[in-house]
């Protein structure tokens, strides 16, 4: 299998495993997310779980950091081979005429989303990271003794400025997955009855999520 | 009807190529477009000039021949038509058309609007046909029946033409619908089945030789095929690639 | 005793092909591998010879000047392909295939050569089924089939409306297995612009790569010409842009007979030429006259306002509109046979009824197809007193399936709406029956030299059945050349390499040579495509669907002096050592300039009508067949095979006398 992987539909497969991975862990990402909008102490309760547990950390966390690395490096070595398939560009090119505007542009939707996970990862792992792994507190609990997570998501939201970079981000999330969510899919060949079907569930998919995450921003950043 | 034309120029392989402006006047909207491009071809030998050289020659849509990129689209802007099957009537009085040749690092320009697409053909050399002798010795046609909608399915794959405009629209390049369309015809086909592994493998192969792009799933390919071939033998294509890949 | 010896296996005719094959010389494996064939040509004929010769061994250059061999212009042909394999039961067998052809050709073709080709078309259906080609199949997965001009039985296989593509795609397929091998050396983009004799025999040929614009020489024990036939010589057909007759008109002045080259086909359902500026003619199936009506109006103030755009066809009443095939052949009516059809066609418009601004167009009405249907399927769908709307609907859904494709190109090229307006159509060259004298081994006069294919004349006679050029093409390639072939390479198999460094190579790169640089240094006012306009209407007007004496006298002169004045004043731009079409072009029309002359030497040599030729001389003049073509079997039972010596007015005459001792000939008869 290794001349598999190494052929241009060998690595179209991998994008879109690594793309499946990654859609299950937004809507897990978002399951939890949402909670703090209607459950703040659930919320706190399963941060703790994913934040503490070592499966999740020690297990699910590296595969996932693979998985997210992987999507962009290989996205960024595909896009650079499909670039060299031609060294001539055309004088005038149409290319509105046959193909959406997220289908022609997923790298700049995904260049655009690895920047918002710069600053995602700045934000909120870099400092969960050192306070667990360099720090040493495991507890998850401020110093009046209630749990942290829900006090620092709320915080964050505060300024204006990160949650309109946030917004922007989940707009290019969900242009990135209008197209990505149901490429996918063709990528590992499944194109059959249900691909109609799939499709409109993959743009309510593509426009619902993000949008969720958008009202998760926003509701922290009017109510506090 | 007056047009300006702005045609790319190339002398040969090795010349960088430039746009020309050229004025064709008195064009009558029944012409097809590559009759204009006669017209203008007249009009610049009568000048004493060299005419623009571009590939044609069944004039019906069947050939596959001919291969223009003509206002940023292949085969110009109406759809499920080839060059030769487009007419002026879909251009108006005035308008400026830019003409262009396919533009793909695996179909280097000849001359002018002519291209080089032997890559497909190595391609097809790579495994794009079933190992049965000629010499007749076949048991009856009727011997294996065939399911009439994998055998109407088959059919759909093999009107491709091969001319290339899935290739030319592609932003990445790629000749995933051609290649695509070969295989499913005889994956579909029982006679296609003892070679299948072989096949795929070897025609995926030369077509990463041949320096084509990947397929990102735009689907501009099946927009502009002028034969209307699927993205359905992408899907084919691919989940053939990885079983023959699991076989071994 | 004519010097033309057909070769005919003796025996009865079920027999001959059979016994033949069994007595024939063979070359053994060992010796293949030293012996090289040219093939010239890759369209059905030449793509599946060159297939089936490598797959025996031998070592095969492959020539096409299109970019691909796939693209030859058999992958044109829509309707489908003969084979006697009474799938459907309905009677059909070799003998009556072989009957239906040779009187398709109205007696002008060789009975054993016929035969033989009926013989193996069944065998054509297993082997293309083979190779992947998908034809259209019933719910139960066996083959469909469909009538196809005017027989009494289903034989036609088809896939889709591109049976041509699927076939050629099928050979290719086989080509490209041999090019993996090694076995075929393709050389696309190259043109045959001459052939090599050596002591009298064919031992190569000069090409030019029409890339670079090489002069190349290449040698070969055996050259095979498979590059189609001649009906751009009309300058406008059905023909590719770049179909042509060089190669054929190349061995033919080294001495390779050309036989009937009159005969030619005008298929009658073809798009109307709508102004001076067209290049090329569209044909739609023959399959439309089965539902469509063909008519003119009676009238000519109504020709007159319809032309002018103050009436349209659908305001003409019944009694106002003449169904003239109806009229004439109250039998057969809208389905007499291809060249009846495109002479009344001619007629009318000669007459001036014809229907659009250039005169030269009849209606194809498909309105009372379109009741007709509707009106069984309200029946159908138990409608009681459906509206005028809904039968039209209903008619038209009917009509849509049938011919959806059709109507959708016509639409596309007239920009017409086909189910609102009648069609417009005329007729238009669409295959050349004449062509390269071969024996029954398929060899020309020149020894080691075979020619395939539409590029032969052998076995459609005066006019060929529809669907039947397909099956020509595949059964010379796979399955008779590959055995004939045999046997003169069987002597061959001490002679080792050819050099192409010998002198009748240095003499005939010469020759091209200079003919090319004639042509780039002509300091010329006219384009090559102004020469071919006008002996393309030369050819229409006086060597067309119907011919006299007095016309073709006119012609043979009015083409030498275009010819004259072509190698005066022909401009061609650009180099001869780069990609330069219009030198190509210049060099094809300066052998189509000679080969429209014997065209016409011949049509005023065969002073009968038979098949596509049609003398205005030979007519019944009585009886029920008054007017139709009169046929001259007691003078004209021969094959015209002409040798060249010089201009083509001096070409001289050899008759192959024709003998049909398993077939009683018949006038035909669609009154």
């Amino acid at each position: 299998m290794s001349g598999f992987f190494n052929s241009s539909i060998g690595r179209k497969y991998a994008m879109a495993l690594s793309a499946f991975f990654l859609m299950i862990f937004i809507v897990q990402h978002f399951a939890i997310n949402i909670l703090s909008v209607f459950n703040p102490d659930a919320f706190n309760e399963i941060s703790h779980f994913m934040g503490t547990n070592p499966l999740v950390q020690f297990g699910l966390q590296p595969i996932l950091l693979f998985g997210v690395i992987f999507h962009f490096v290989m996205g960024f070595i595909l896009e650079i081979r499909n670039r060299n398939a031609r060294s001539v560009k055309y004088v005038r090119n149409n290319g509105a005429a046959n193909a959406t505007w997220m289908s022609r542009n997923m790298i700049w939707s995904g260049g655009f989303i690895l920047i918002f996970l710069v600053i995602h990862f700045i934000d909120f792992w870099f400092p969960e990271i050192n306070t667990k792994f360099i720090q040493g507190d495991m507890s998850g609990l401020l110093p009046n003794g209630d749990y942290r997570y829900y006090e620092e998501l709320t915080h964050k939201f505060v300024p204006i400025w990160r949650v309109a970079l946030y917004c922007v981000g989940f707009v290019f999330l969900s242009l990135h997955l209008l197209h990505g969510f149901s490429s996918a899919f063709q990528s590992v060949g499944a194109n059959n009855k249900y691909t109609r079907g799939l499709k409109g569930f993959g743009k309510a998919y593509a426009i619902l999520i993000p949008l969720g995450f958008i009202f998760i921003a926003l509701f922290h950043h009017f109510n506090h | 009807m007056n047009l300006t034309l702005k045609i790319w120029r190339q002398n040969g392989s090795q010349d960088k190529g430039r746009m020309v402006d050229y004025q064709v006047s008195d064009i009558s909207k029944d012409m097809s477009f590559l009759e204009m491009m006669d017209v203008l071809n007249e009009q610049i030998i009568n000048k004493g000039e060299e005419p623009v050289a571009f590939d044609h020659d069944c004039r019906e849509g069947i050939c596959g021949m001919c291969s223009m990129h003509i206002n940023g689209e292949a085969h110009g802007p109406d759809k499920g038509i080839t060059t030769c099957q487009l007419h002026m009537r879909s251009f108006k009085d005035g308008d400026t058309i830019t003409i262009e040749p396919f533009r793909a690092k695996a179909f280097p320009v000849i001359k002018d609007l002519v291209v080089d697409r032997s890559s497909f053909e190595r391609i097809q050399q790579a495994g794009g046909y079933i190992s049965v002798n000629t010499s007749g010795n076949t048991q009856d046609a009727n011997a294996i029946p065939i399911d009439k909608h994998a055998a109407d399915k088959a059919m759909d794959a093999a009107t491709c033409i091969g001319c290339g405009a899935c290739v030319a629209s592609c932003k990445n390049a790629s000749a995933m619908l051609f290649v695509g369309a070969k295989v499913s015809q005889y994956a579909l086909l029982p006679q296609g089945q003892v070679e299948a592994v072989d096949r795929v493998k070897n025609m995926v192969a030369q077509m990463d030789l041949e320096g084509f792009g990947n397929c990102t799933n735009t689907g501009a390919c099946e927009v502009e095929c002028p034969k209307g071939i699927s993205l359905e033998n992408i899907a084919r294509l691919n989940r053939e690639y990885f079983k023959a890949n699991v076989k071994g | 005793m004519s010097v033309l010896d057909s070769k005919v296996p003796e025996g009865p005719l079920k027999d001959k092909w059979t016994n033949y094959k069994d007595k024939i010389n063979l070359v053994n494996p060992a010796n293949k591998r030293s012996i090289d064939i040219i093939v010239v040509g890759t369209g059905l004929a030449g793509g599946s010879a060159a297939a089936t010769l490598a797959e025996l061994g031998y070592n095969v250059k492959a020539f096409c000047y299109q970019d691909s061999p796939r693209r030859a212009h058999s992958i044109a042909a829509q309707g489908g392909i003969n084979a006697a394999k009474n799938y459907q039961g309905d009677g059909d067998s070799t003998f009556r295939l072989f009957y239906d052809t040779v009187k398709g050709g109205d007696y002008r073709s060789r009975e054993a050569n016929v035969y033989r080709l009926a013989e193996v078309s069944a065998n054509i259906i297993d082997q293309c089924v083979a190779q992947g080609v998908p034809f259209a199949r019933d719910y139960g997965g066996l083959l469909d089939n469909r009538s196809f001009g005017g027989v009494l039985v289903s034989r036609t296989f088809y896939a889709k409306g591109q049976t041509g593509q699927q076939l050629l795609l099928g050979a290719y397929s086989a080509m490209n297995r041999q090019i993996a091998r090694g076995k075929i050396e393709m050389h696309n983009r190259h043109e045959m612009l001459d052939v090599v004799k050596i002591d009298g025999k064919a031992r190569g040929i000069i090409a030019r790569n029409l890339v670079t614009g090489e002069i190349e020489r290449h040698s070969a024990h055996a050259v095979v010409i498979a590059t189609g036939g001649y009906g751009n010589v009309y300058f406008l057909s059905t023909n590719a842009m770049g179909s042509n007759a060089t190669a054929a008109w190349k061995i033919h002045k080294k001495g390779a007979f050309f036989a009937n080259p009159c005969y030619t086909q005008i298929h009658p359902t073809c798009i109307p030429r709508s102004g001076d500026y067209q290049s090329k003619l569209t044909l739609m199936s023959e399959s439309l006259r089965n539902d469509g009506r063909i008519w003119v109006p009676k009238k000519m103030e109504d020709v007159l306002a319809i032309r002018e755009g103050r009436k349209k066809p659908t305001d003409l009443s019944e009694e106002e509109r003449d169904y003239y095939l109806e009229r004439r052949y109250p039998a057969f009516g809208n389905l007499v046979p291809r060249d009846v059809a495109s002479r009344a066609a001619k007629e009318r418009c000669d007459a001036g009824y014809g229907v659009n601004a250039t005169g030269e167009a009849v209606y194809l009405d498909f309105q009372s197809a379109i009741e007709r249907y509707g009106n069984e399927q309200a029946k159908l769908h138990g409608l009681t007193n459906p509206s005028k709307e809904k039968i039209t609907e209903l008619g038209e859904e009917i009509v849509r399936a049938k011919y959806g494709n059709l109507f959708q190109m016509y639409e596309k090229i007239v920009d017409e709406n086909p189910y609102k307006t009648p069609m417009m159509i005329y007729p238009a060259t669409h295959y050349t029956m004449g062509g390269i004298w071969v024996d029954y081994n398929l060899m020309t006069t020149v020894e080691g030299l075979y020619c395939i294919g539409e590029a032969n004349f052998s076995d459609h006679g005066a006019n060929r059945l529809g669907a039947s050029a397909l099956m020509q093409g595949l059964a010379d390639g796979y399955f008779i050349l590959p055995y004939t072939i045999g046997d003169y390479l069987s002597h061959e198999i001490r002679t080792g390499k050819i050099p192409t460094d010998t002198p009748e190579f240095d003499e005939a790169e010469k020759a091209v040579k200079d003919r090319i640089n004639a042509f780039i240094n002509n300091k010329g006012t006219h384009s090559v495509d102004y020469f071919h306009k006008k002996l393309g209407k030369v050819m229409w007007d006086k060597c067309g669907m119907s011919r006299n004496a007095t016309d073709l006298k006119k012609a043979i002169s009015e083409i030498k002096e275009i010819r004259e004045e072509f190698y005066k004043s022909v401009k061609v731009p650009g180099r001869a050592d780069e990609m330069n079409p219009e030198l190509e072009k210049a060099g094809r029309v300066a052998d189509f300039l000679e080969l429209g002359e014997l065209f016409a030497k011949d049509a005023l040599m065969r002073e009968e009508s038979c098949g596509g030729h049609f003398r205005e001389e030979s007519v019944e003049l009585e009886g029920e067949q008054k007017g139709e073509a009169k046929r001259n079997d007691a003078e004209f039972a021969f094959v015209a095979a002409w040798e060249y010596k010089g201009e083509p007015s001096d070409a001289v005459l050899h008759k192959e006398e024709l003998e049909f001792k398993d077939i009683e000939l018949k006038q035909r008869s669609y009154k």
